[in-house]
């Protein structure tokens, strides 16, 4: 029995059955702990095999393809991996490892003991879809793991069984649904005109069409179902309204994840079905990137401005996250690879910046005693400095301060806006004016945060229990944020290489 | 806060200054609230307020109720468009007739072991998306077991009342044609779920399809029996021990079949001959795993539903 295969092509479906394994004993362990302690393991062990396989993509510069089974496509199911699927795997891992260990008190806090354990489930299955997502190289895998991305989201949001949560869960399911309906709807279609639903054989039998100019309206429809499909489940505005109630009333380590990374995982699915079944220039001639562009700039600043007048900082985080998203379709709209590759580089920074934001807040308000919502977090970083550091950190990195992550990818998307000559005053005013509205919405809690406290605030007499694995959390985060800050060249360059080979 | 009370005198230049020095940022809004909460003028205005916004919302309401019926009607139009466009169902020309299909319907005895092409094609060619389904269905349950099994937060004492109330109905004698039929049923129903199940790769039916039928036997018996009978049987741990070790047996087998077939390794596992019910390679032991997870999937459900436990 010889491997006629590299060992580190085994890597993407090792990844995502690790994790689906986890997803399926925890039921028997029955023990939130041990579940959690599981779940952290197979997550560390899957960073640690996403991390060979980007050396290994990066040395070689290759991206190769997994068959899963006995029949290559056009008949059986693929995997594909190349430097950008690495990259976000590395990066999934890395942020999912970090949002449950610094939120891991508070889980156990906000979820009843007996439920632990399945909470962790849906951790394992969500983490196990995502990383589908980044992989499949078939289009019907890729909808069967957004179905299971978005029960395990519900599953997780609902894990605190308040009122409000359920409320949030029904509105996020019935968005979700409507985005289901619209790429289901699109897969059926697109499969009815090619007769398939690999990636690769998807995309020449597309060529075909377009070249013969036969089913030209259906296919334009299907690009736009998908496209809208993917913008209603990853929160674009104007279908945001999701958002903001499920991650007030979840769990911080769920709203960080589910904001930091599963929003993301559909966004990349789209861009690799953007690559490998339409192509950009197509969408470009049939005016879905300029859709696209224009929802992700009306994102950016009405997010902002939600967000600006909301006081609840949760939701405040949550508007955040449309404004970001906004920056992302908006990168994806300029229509070009550098446009592409940048919104790429802003899933990356935001993904491992909001979650430390969330989990940040989620300390301080568990310590506060200050019972006014308004004043909650009066003068609280002081008596938590690193939660208060991890947050202005976080509020730098959103803002796009230099050093910090989020500087990096707004930078580049600037930069890819000269690309796009008709789109670039738009796309350059847009983002002034959403850095400068990032930073008017930052302000306030910031400030609260680092009040200066007096003897009759209640939170004066606070006496925080010291909790090794947030601090530890939150200071990686920390780290990770200014290391994305400081080289993003390379990770740019890797996602240059990603999006070049799969071209 | 020293500025709140000179709050009223301050110009806005003054405010904004403030502002930026990030001293009043939060103060400005709230305070005042606060304030007109104490002095009680909130009330008054309130009402004012509130009138407005009945009417605002009252208007906003048509033009939404207008605009989603515009946009529900284009869609429509736009789908049904489409359909017209898409080619003639059964046509022989159509693009899905291709190499696709044509593989699955010509070598799909030889490439599998099995009879049946539908088996063939979602547990064997396709069995990557099956996995996916039966996760997803797995992932279904634990929502549901998460939402409404019976714990500290959920607890009801009126559905507890009305739960105590059924098993007493259940227990008296009544209900005799329901009892007497699912007891002629039931035997029957499950045998021929079974059945579906083992022949799945030989004739029509399969894993979901013999689930579903076994799931809705076991239904049938807990609805005319109460769940008492079946409780030493059918448990939270038994269910549990079932599902987790059916989707075991799922990964561990499907998981050697994909690690051979990316490595192309020659796999060992025999096809047998086709038509026999010891064929088909994995599929017959697939079936079963699905079988059983839809069954207990479906009974978990109705269980979950009417009693809150399983």
């Amino acid at each position: 029995m010889v491997l006629s295969h590299n060992i580190a092509h085994n890597i993407p479906f090792l990844s995502i059955f690790l994790a689906i394994f986890g997803g399926i004993v925890t039921p028997l362990i029955n023990d939130g702990q041990k579940s959690r302690r599981l779940h952290m393991f197979l997550t560390a062990v899957i960073g640690l095999l996403s991390l060979l396989l980007l050396f290994h993509v990066n040395f070689n510069q290759e991206r190769f393809t997994f068959v899963m089974g006995h029949f290559p496509s056009p008949w059986g199911n693929e995997l594909k991996a190349g430097p950008m699927e690495a990259v976000l795997s590395v990066t999934f891992s890395i942020v999912m490892l970090l949002a449950v260990g610094g939120g891991k008190d508070l889980i156990e806090k906000d979820i009843l003991y007996e439920k632990q354990s399945l909470y962790y489930v849906m951790l394992n299955l969500l983490f196990g879809s995502m990383l589908a997502l980044i992989y499949t190289n078939d289009i019907f895998t890729g909808y069967v793991f957004i179905e299971i991305n978005t029960i395990c989201s519900c599953g997780v949001i609902m894990c605190k069984e308040s009122g409000k949560s359920m409320l949030a869960t029904i509105r996020y399911i019935i968005m979700s649904i409507l985005g289901s309906g619209l790429i289901l709807f699109s897969i059926a279609t697109l499969y009815i005109v090619t007769g398939h639903l690999l990636f690769t054989h998807l995309k020449m039998s597309i060529m075909r069409l377009i070249n013969s100019g036969t089913y030209d309206f259906p296919l334009v429809i299907t690009a736009g179902m998908f496209t809208l499909g993917i913008a209603v489940k990853s929160a674009l505005f104007p279908f945001h309204t999701m958002l903001p109630g499920a991650y007030e009333t979840t769990s911080v380590s769920s709203s960080g994840i589910l904001s930091g990374l599963v929003i993301k995982s559909y966004i990349i699915f789209l861009i690799k079905v953007y690559y490998c079944v339409f192509t950009l220039e197509y969408l470009r001639d049939i005016k879905v990137t300029n859709l696209i562009f224009f929802m992700g700039a009306c994102g950016m600043i009405l997010g902002s401005v939600m967000a600006l007048k909301e006081r609840r900082v949760l939701r405040m985080l949550a508007y955040s996250s449309v404004a970001q998203i906004g920056y992302i379709y908006m990168g994806i709209g300029l229509g070009t690879n550098i446009g592409v590759t940048a919104a790429m580089l802003h899933i990356v920074t935001h993904a491992v910046t909001k979650p430390m934001l969330f989990i940040c807040t989620g300390r301080m308000k568990d310590i506060s005693l200050e019972k006014t919502a308004n004043h909650r977090l009066k003068g609280i970083g002081y008596k938590d400095i690193t939660a208060g550091v991890g947050f202005v950190v976080g509020a730098l990195s959103i803002v796009g301060i230099p050093l910090f992550a989020g500087f990096a990818s707004k930078l580049y998307l600037a930069i890819a806006s000269f690309y796009s000559p008709f789109k670039m005053a738009v796309a350059l005013i847009m983002l002034a004016i959403s850095m400068v509205l990032n930073a008017m919405y930052f302000i306030p809690p910031v400030v609260d945060i680092w009040h200066t406290l007096s003897d009759s605030d209640a939170n004066s007499k606070i006496v925080p229990k010291f909790i090794p694995s947030f601090n530890v959390a939150v200071i990686l985060f920390i780290a990770i944020n200014f290391f994305v800050g400081i080289c993003y060249n390379s990770i740019f360059g890797i996602f240059e290489l990603g999006i070049m080979l799969i071209r | 806060m020293t500025y709140n009370s000179s709050d009223n005198h301050e110009s806005k230049w003054e405010k904004f200054f403030k502002w930026v020095n990030g001293e009043q940022a939060l103060d400005s809004v709230w305070e005042k609230e606060l304030k007109s909460k104490i002095l009680g003028k909130r009330q008054k205005r309130h009402k004012s307020i509130e009138d407005v916004i009945d009417k605002i919302n009252a208007q906003s309401k048509k033009i939404y109720i207008f605009f989603s019926i515009i946009i529900t009607v284009t869609y429509i139009g736009i789908l049904l468009y489409t359909a017209v466009l898409l080619p003639e169902h059964g046509n022989e020309l159509n693009p899905t007739n291709n190499e696709v299909s044509q593989r699955y319907v010509e070598n799909g005895v030889n490439d599998t072991g099995a009879v049946n092409a539908v088996s063939a094609m979602i547990l064997e060619y396709r069995a990557f998306d099956t996995f996916g389904e039966t996760v997803a269905l797995f992932a279904s349950i634990i929502c549901v077991a998460i939402l409404l099994k019976k714990d500290r937060s959920n607890l009801c004492p009126q559905e507890e009342r009305e739960y105590i109330e059924d098993e007493k109905i259940l227990n008296a004698d009544g209900n005799g044609i329901l009892k007497f039929t699912s007891r002629l049923i039931f035997p029957i129903v499950i045998l021929y779920g079974v059945y579906v199940i083992l022949n799945g790769h030989i004739s029509p039916g399969g894993g979901f399809s013999g689930g579903a039928i076994i799931g809705a036997g076991l239904i049938l018996y807990s609805a005319a029996y109460g769940d008492k009978n079946l409780k030493h049987i059918v448990n939270y741990n038994s269910f549990s021990k079932v599902v987790c070790g059916c989707l075991l047996v799922y990964f561990f087998s499907k998981g050697y079949s994909f690690f051979t077939g990316g490595n192309h390794i020659k796999s060992i596992i025999p096809k047998g001959t086709p038509g026999n019910i010891l064929s088909g390679g994995l599929i017959l032991p697939l079936n079963i795993c699905v079988g059983a997870v839809v069954a207990c999937t479906i009974y978990g459900f109705y269980s979950y539903f009417t009693k809150g436990d399983i």
